[in-house]
């Protein structure tokens, strides 16, 4: 297994609104190794984006990590202060949104945007030639025609694609360890998606870039990623390399995402969708949090919280996994793999 | 859609004096004047003739650069409005620039701290400047610092020979305009502020690392400006009505003190020439906000090309 | 809460008293009412009342703002012309607002060259201040208050006639409005039934923030001499006998000037909590002309 250039431990952020502190992450755990591409596959209120967030420390003024480590190269970011961790963003771990539209500021050419971000890293010693230089060689990576001509043009006259495109060569400017993609292709059409995720995916693996992959759709991680994790209410429920969680899910949810996938029945079959919905962060239920919608779930379920465990390197939290629960009958969850 | 709005005017001026019930002349010129002047100011502004003559006159002198001629003096009023009509403009220049200059900076610096006692009361403040009329504005500066702490001059606008002492001659009054603009854009860069800073752009400018510095002062006020500035070259019409009171008040040469002398004197022709003036004025006033506005925001241009 | 009572008038009430702004603002205008309407028996002189041994007083335990060149209280003079102004101002704006009524509702009805007619010269009124308007009526019709009042109800009535017509045009387009035709309603009923409930709010507002500037206006011309005329007390004319001796006797311009502050003051930031519970979709709306 390669080093690792990112690692996540024991994870925990809160959302404080008056009095209430409310979970939104607990007990994260995740690495991602150079030129590797982890997906962060849920639900919306997973917690994806809050792990995004937290990743680069640009939490809202209400958001507080209360425990863990986000080690990078070995240096812990949780430790370091705020101005050299703005040294970090962009430089060593850089992040592309999902709505390239109005995630580029409107009244600037995306030329003196590329340049604002080399300046702010670069402090006083890159010259402009070698600015504008760096900025059309990203354009042409990213596979833009005309890269000197853009440059001069302003976000809203290019298309969604081309607009993401930017985005991407924006991140991959200043060669960051990391890049973290929260839902890039979601507002794209199908046929775009695909040219974006084999770009995201060749770059990065030529960079050697570490990549958070997150989305919603397991089907478009299927496109990019080496390995994948599943997330429920804030927590890891499963993690493992891309094939075996597709041929073998270990978790009741991570089978219940697949079994929704369209193409993956069998045609004139019905669309499964998971019943019920996922809790409120303000009303969680204690134990497992899937209990209310596991179709499996056991009193055990109900009263602690199961723990992570590690099964050859596919790693999952529930109880008809570990042998020391008290979880009755677990053959039957282990075989239950296609539903039905 | 602006030259209607002219024509409307041009119209209504030449009209007017046929609305108000009684003799014209007589009206025009006040209980005391006396029959022979009547007789010459009913032949001078066409009066015995029909209305849409009096308005084909109307129009066509003024086209020609002539509205008529002063009363008593029989000066043209042209060149009347000539005279005064830079003081003016410069004081309405300088209002719109105090405005900006103060009011922008201060709508910044709450939308910095927002909802905290700074901010609450930079908003009583905004407030009370809005709503308070341009005399009383104008009158109180009067009363604080040219009187009471004899600061700076009460009277005239100084000469244009004599940039300082003109400068000194300037400040109070274009205060007295400014003070219900700096409110007004204060409030309105706050809001825009709060409302860009979260904005998605802005958060991804935070993503790569951009100081906190560059993210306010560069992008986030570009964007928050816009609406300001587009306020501010519409504010120049309402402007000329508040210099109006300001000339008046400060004793300073103007069109608005023209107006109101000739009022008093019953100087019908300056007052219809000066009202003609003041409406242009305004009218262009709109149009430049409106290019304005599209020069600064990108985004309007390109969709009237596309 | 009892659910009637959160949207009703009451409940409108309550939550404007809630906000300190609210709550200044309703405080502001209740005084001004009632100083209106009580002015004779509130004030401690009369208005008229001379004293020229008393002139140009300072504040004092009997002139509690002093007195004018004409040995005249102060204060007694602004209680009475709180009548003056809300005696012209509120007419104004209610003759304004029929006046805008009538053309706005014409206008969304009618429809077609009318309607276009009727809105450019809404547009070209509104876009002209009233007092410059003013000025060329003054001009030629001298020193009057029904002309004021005139002038600006036709300024102030544009901004009426589009909350009017903007209405109409939409309801016209509501499914109902057919269904009520086709059992035969009539036009008015239409209009009463419909129309009006739906605007009432609105113009409820606007009017809120449509007096102050009409007493703006008004104390502003008569400030010039145009208005209204000495003797009457108005607040213009206090201030204008004020200014001619500013230099020595500052008082009455101090005086006059605060109460207008606090008066615009506390009419627009009612305005504005009323706006801001009932419908803050309104936001923008200012209200001056």
């Amino acid at each position: 297994m390669t080093e690792s250039v990112v690692k996540v431990r024991d994870l925990d952020l809160v959302y404080q609104s008056g009095n209430e502190a409310f979970p939104a992450l607990s007990d994260i755990e995740l690495e991602v190794g150079a030129g590797e591409v982890l997906g962060i596959v849920g639900e919306s209120g997973c917690g994806k984006s809050s792990l995004s967030s937290a990743l680069l420390r640009l939490l809202p003024p209400n958001g507080r990590i209360t425990r863990g480590h986000v080690f990078y190269k070995d240096l812990d970011l949780l430790e370091i202060p705020e101005t050299r961790m703005r040294q970090f963003r962009g430089a060593e771990l850089a992040m592309i949104f999902q709505d390239p539209l109005t995630s580029l500021n409107p009244t600037f050419t995306i030329g003196t945007q590329m340049r604002d971000v080399q300046r702010a890293h670069g402090g006083g010693s890159l010259s402009r030639a070698q600015i504008y230089r760096r900025s059309v060689e990203m354009l042409e990576q990213v596979g833009m025609p005309d890269p000197e001509d853009r440059l001069r043009s302003y976000p809203h006259e290019f298309s969604g694609g081309m607009r993401q495109r930017i985005m991407i060569a924006v991140a991959l400017m200043l060669k960051p360890g990391v890049l973290i993609a929260d839902e890039p292709t979601t507002a794209l059409d199908v046929t775009l998606q695909a040219q974006i995720l084999s770009l995201l995916r060749g770059l990065c693996k030529e960079e050697g870039t570490a990549t958070i992959f997150i989305s919603h759709d397991l089907g478009v991680v299927a496109q990019i990623c080496d390995r994948v994790m599943v997330m429920y209410a804030g927590r890891v429920v499963e993690s493992a390399d891309l094939f075996s969680l597709f041929d073998e899910p270990l978790h009741p949810y991570t089978r219940a995402l697949l079994r929704s996938i369209p193409s993956r029945n069998r045609r004139g079959s019905r669309l499964v969708s998971i019943p019920g919905r996922v809790p409120s962060l303000s009303a969680l239920p204690s134990g497992c949090k899937f209990v209310n919608r596991c179709p499996h779930a056991q009193d055990v379920c109900r009263a602690t919280e199961p723990r992570f465990l590690d099964i050859q390197g596919h790693r999952v939290r529930c109880h008809a996994y570990d042998s020391s629960s008290g979880f009755r009958d677990a053959g039957v969850v282990t075989a239950d793999r296609f539903g039905d | 859609m602006t030259l209607m709005a002219i024509l409307l005017v041009m119209f209504f001026l030449s009209v007017l004096v046929n609305i108000v019930p009684g003799d014209p002349a007589e009206i025009m010129l006040g209980p005391r004047a006396s029959t022979a002047l009547i007789k010459q100011v009913r032949q001078e502004m066409y009066l015995d003739k029909p209305v849409y003559a009096q308005v084909w006159h109307f129009f066509y002198n003024a086209v020609h650069g002539n509205l008529g001629h002063d009363f008593f003096s029989h000066q043209p009023v042209t060149a009347l409005i000539g005279d005064v009509l830079p003081h003016t403009l410069i004081l309405a220049v300088a209002a719109l620039l105090l405005s900006a200059l103060v009011g922008i900076p201060l709508g910044v610096f709450a939308a910095t701290k927002p909802n905290t006692w700074t901010d609450r009361l930079s908003a009583i403040v905004s407030i009370s400047f809005i709503t308070t009329p341009y005399y009383v504005a104008g009158l109180y500066l009067l009363l604080l610092f040219a009187l009471h702490w004899a600061l700076l001059p009460a009277i005239g606008a100084g000469s244009l020979d004599h940039p300082w002492s003109y400068l000194t001659h300037l400040i109070l009054p274009a205060s007295a305009l400014a003070i219900t603009w700096i409110g007004y854009i204060a409030r309105l860069v706050r809001a825009s502020m709060l409302e860009i800073l979260n904005a998605n752009y802005v958060r991804t400018a935070r993503a790569f690392g951009l100081s906190q510095r560059k993210i306010y002062y560069k992008y986030a006020l570009k964007n928050a400006v816009i609406p300001a500035v587009a306020v501010l070259t519409m504010a120049l019409g309402d402007l000329m009505s508040g210099a109006v009171f300001v000339e008046m008040i400060f004793s300073r040469s103007g069109l608005g003190s023209l107006i109101v002398h000739a009022i008093q004197n019953r100087n019908y022709p300056v007052v219809r020439g000066s009202i003609l003036v003041i409406a242009l004025i305004y009218i262009f006033a709109n149009l430049a906000a409106d290019l304005c506005y599209r020069w600064l925001d990108p985004r309007i241009r390109v969709e009237e090309v596309g | 809460m009892d659910a009637r009572s959160a949207t009703g008038v009451l409940g409108v009430l309550r939550r404007v008293l809630a906000r300190p702004s609210g709550l200044f603002g309703l405080l502001v205008v209740a005084t001004l009412l009632v100083t209106a309407v009580f002015a004779p028996e509130i004030a401690p002189y009369s208005a008229g009342a001379q004293n020229i041994v008393m002139r140009l007083q300072g504040p004092s335990i009997a002139h509690l703002m002093g007195t004018d060149h004409l040995g005249r209280d102060i204060l007694s003079r602004i209680i009475i012309g709180t009548r003056v102004e809300l005696g012209l101002a509120v007419p104004a704006v209610l003759v304004a607002l029929a006046l805008g009524l009538v053309v706005g509702v014409a206008a969304g009805y009618l429809g077609g060259i009318l309607d276009d007619c009727m809105v450019v010269l809404m547009d070209a009124t509104q876009a002209f201040p009233a007092v410059i308007l003013g000025l060329a009526l003054l001009a030629l019709v001298g020193p009057s208050l029904k002309a004021l009042g005139l002038v600006i109800a036709v300024a102030f009535s544009p901004q009426y006639g589009r909350v009017a017509r903007a209405s109409v045009l939409k309801l016209r387009q509501e499914p109902f409005i057919e269904a009520e035709r086709a059992l035969g309603a009539s036009n008015k009923r239409i209009m009463f039934v419909h129309v009006i409930p739906n605007i009432i709010a609105p113009l409820f507002i606007l009017s809120a923030m449509n007096v102050p500037s009409a007493i703006a206006i008004e104390a502003g011309l008569s400030f010039l001499g145009l208005g209204v005329q000495p003797p009457t007390p108005s607040w213009g004319v206090i201030l204008n006998d004020g200014f001619n001796r500013v230099r020595e006797f500052p008082w009455p311009v101090i005086w006059v000037g605060l109460v207008l502050i606090i008066t615009t003051l506390g009419f627009t930031l009612l305005g504005e909590s009323l706006r801001d519970t009932i419908d803050p979709r309104l936001a923008g709306t200012r209200g001056g002309a």
